[in-house]
């Protein structure tokens, strides 16, 4: 009997080793003459375990890790193969606490599919919703969309469906879905997981939005950061066009919908809707006025949707199990579930999709059991470069759009990123700047310009030169940034600089706001009366 | 012959240049003329294109490139530690090459492996978790290899 083993091929398990543990299985395997089926799948996203060794048994599949090339004996030894003890064996997988809990919709296939099997995608109800699409007007399926209450999860949190009714609106001889792959959030992957391990869902959900808005023709412009996603990506795109999922007439209903990949070319900046676009035309990335909006005047001049992986990746289970499934995940205006990326200083890493409404303190000690180093966590940013930095006090706050906009944070494309009481603020206020001088696009000032004055009077407040004087310099930069940029970068340094001076003033040079009055308190309840 | 084949592409700009660097490591500046000549641009602005993007190189890099991440996340588990001993053990800055000519630093920001900071990537294979002595090893077997 041959026993199925899978071992991740995603390319945090490869960076770990998963490729050597896989040949030694197979070596061993063979040595011992044992019939074993290794299937590379994409990880389940709890990259503390990784690599993350599952085998098939009566039971389900039993998870070993972090597996090491140098274990593989005592498994085999161990008779894992059978699901048996070891001190890497976790139990069955989706019995741990990690996953059992998660509500994994967008992610319902990462992990458990061979992600450049069609066969299998479809074993796992793949292509279920764009056959639903097919069977309803192009109208009827941006009005599911819409009705979903999907919002962009590239971090811009626009409607999906009312950007696909402005194309759908468009009369035009030809309009274009661009999927928008360029996932350069620090402390984010879950574009990337997707991509290389359910590679067919964001094909599905492309095709689906190509239907609805009357576009034959999709890009997926991929960050050059991301080799393995290209490959992946590829092949299932080959393995598409081969069973009529992509072509001109797709499953023989007569729509005609052509995908490829593109690669980036490392800027950040194309990252941003309109620099992207330009990127695409073959252009340098630079920020484009709106209006007119890409969905009106795109690629190539033509009406666009411009859609992240994660938002395209979710359409197919909309349209699959309806508008109200996945609108009765959430809370408020934040419909459906958030895969939330749990990075940086933390003990347990990876991927946690649940639906909206959770708080950052679940998150980081339910979900990712406190720092990486042991000490206490400082400070966390969430929604990448661009992201506030939250400190302890704020770490009950739900996870929900709006209720991050209250306290002046965002949850962007849901990373989150842990650090502990070693970080200093300060610089991590001056390589905000530094990062946005490094990749602004240079169109507009404030930005251009802006980041790097930022950098020198950062450079002087952590030289102790006139701190509180330099601190309002940096605040009024701020405010031109905020209010003067053209798009996001520049227009959101702000946040990490600032909120790194409101919640952390002592690491500036500064006192904390009523410091100086609490200060006076306490020494007037000195007795000095002797 | 790059040129020939994506001269149809609708944008097919950014994958020329992608072919060339694939092809011989970088984009020399003697190929601007005859881009431009076939895109209908300037050389200047051909210049501008490849030099908007941190991917793409106009002189030829080392043997390997190790690109170390500068990002946040990579931060918060001490990958300022890591860019020291880069810098310090091969005595080189960022954008230069080690004087064996094997390998090139650069740093990067985000290799998507956040959840195991901090990162570095050798030529298109990424590391996780790396601390100092497994960076030496990387490095010690980029010097060796050919």
């Amino acid at each position: 009997m041959t026993i199925r083993i899978y071992v991740p091929r995603d390319s945090s398990a490869l960076s770990m080793g998963a490729d050597e543990v896989a040949t030694k299985i197979i070596v061993e395997a063979a040595r011992r003459a044992i019939s074993v089926d290794v299937v590379r799948n994409g990880s389940r996203g709890m990259f503390w375990l990784e690599p993350l060794v599952e085998v098939v048994t009566d039971k389900g599949r039993v998870a070993y890790g972090p597996v090491t090339p140098s274990d593989v004996v005592s498994l085999f030894d161990s008779d894992f193969l059978n699901g048996g003890q070891h001190a890497l064996c976790h139990g069955l997988t989706d019995e741990l606490h990690w996953l059992k809990n998660q509500e994994r919709l967008t992610f319902a296939r990462v992990g458990i599919t061979d992600p450049v099997s069609l066969d299998d995608y479809l074993a796992h109800e793949g292509y279920r919703g764009l056959r639903r699409a097919l069977s309803l007007a192009p109208a009827a399926i941006v009005q599911e969309v819409t009705e979903s209450g999907l919002r962009g999860r590239g971090g811009a949190a626009f409607p999906t469906g009312i950007k696909w009714k402005t194309v759908f609106d468009c009369q035009a001889d030809q309009k274009y879905i661009v999927c928008n792959a360029d996932e350069g959030d620090s402390g984010t992957y879950s574009d990337r997981m997707i991509m290389e391990g359910d590679p067919f869902v964001l094909i599905e959900g492309m095709t689906i939005a190509g239907i609805a808005v009357g576009a034959t023709r999709g890009y997926i412009y991929l960050r050059s950061e991301y080799p393995d996603a290209l490959a992946i990506l590829n092949e299932a795109i080959a393995s598409a066009y081969a069973q009529q999922y992509l072509g001109d007439n797709i499953l023989g209903n007569g729509h005609r919908f052509h995908l490829e990949v593109r690669r980036a070319a490392g800027a950040y900046i194309c990252g941003e809707e309109t620099s992207l676009l330009e990127s695409l035309e073959g252009k340098r990335g630079q920020v484009r006025f709106k209006p007119p909006l890409p969905a009106i005047e795109g690629l190539f001049g033509k009406p666009t949707v411009v859609n992240n992986v994660v938002s395209l990746a979710t359409v197919p289970i909309i349209l699959d199990k309806g508008a109200e499934f996945y609108k009765n995940f959430g809370m408020g205006r934040s419909r459906g579930t958030l895969p939330f990326q749990l990075a940086g200083n933390i003990k347990q890493g990876g991927l946690v999709e649940k639906a909206f409404g959770l708080t950052l303190r679940q998150l980081l000690y339910d979900y990712g059991g406190g720092s990486a180093s042991g000490r206490p966590i400082k400070a966390v940013q969430v929604g990448g470069p661009l992201g506030a930095y939250l400190p302890e006090s704020q770490f009950d706050t739900p996870l929900d759009y709006e209720k991050f906009s209250e306290i002046w944070a965002v949850l962007g494309h849901g990373g989150v990123v842990a650090f502990d009481d070693t970080v200093d603020m300060a610089k991590m206020a001056r390589y905000a700047f530094e990062f946005c001088a490094v990749e602004s696009c240079g169109k507009c000032t404030p930005c251009r310009i802006g980041s790097t004055r930022g950098v020198e009077v950062m450079d002087k407040i952590m030289g102790g030169s006139d701190c509180e004087k330099n601190i309002t310099l940096v605040r009024d930069l701020s405010d031109t940034l905020l209010n003067g940029s053209l798009c996001a970068l520049g227009g959101m340094t702000p946040y990490p600089v600032l909120s790194a001076i409101n919640h952390f003033p002592e690491d500036f040079g500064i006192r904390r706001p009523g410091a100086m009055e609490e200060e006076q308190a306490e020494l007037e309840k000195v007795d000095i009366s002797y | 012959m790059h040129i020939a084949a994506y001269k149809a592409v609708p944008g097919g700009l950014l994958p020329l240049l992608h072919a060339i660097q694939d092809d011989i490591g970088y984009i020399p500046e003697d190929s601007y003329p005859s881009i431009g000549k076939a895109w209908n641009l300037s050389v200047a602005e051909v210049h501008g294109v490849v030099s908007f993007y941190h991917h793409f190189r106009t002189q030829p890099p080392g043997k390997h490139i190790l690109h170390i991440c500068r990002a946040e996340s990579c931060q918060a588990m001490g990958s300022e530690y890591l860019e020291i001993h880069a810098k310090s053990k091969l005595g080189i800055d960022y954008h230069e090459t080690s004087l064996s000519g094997n390998i090139t630093l650069e740093p990067i920001y985000c290799l998507g492996n956040c959840a195991l900071s901090p990162a570095v990537m050798l030529d298109e294979k990424v590391y996780g978790r790396v601390s100092r002595t497994r960076l030496d090893e990387l490095i010690a077997v980029a010097e060796a290899a050919e």
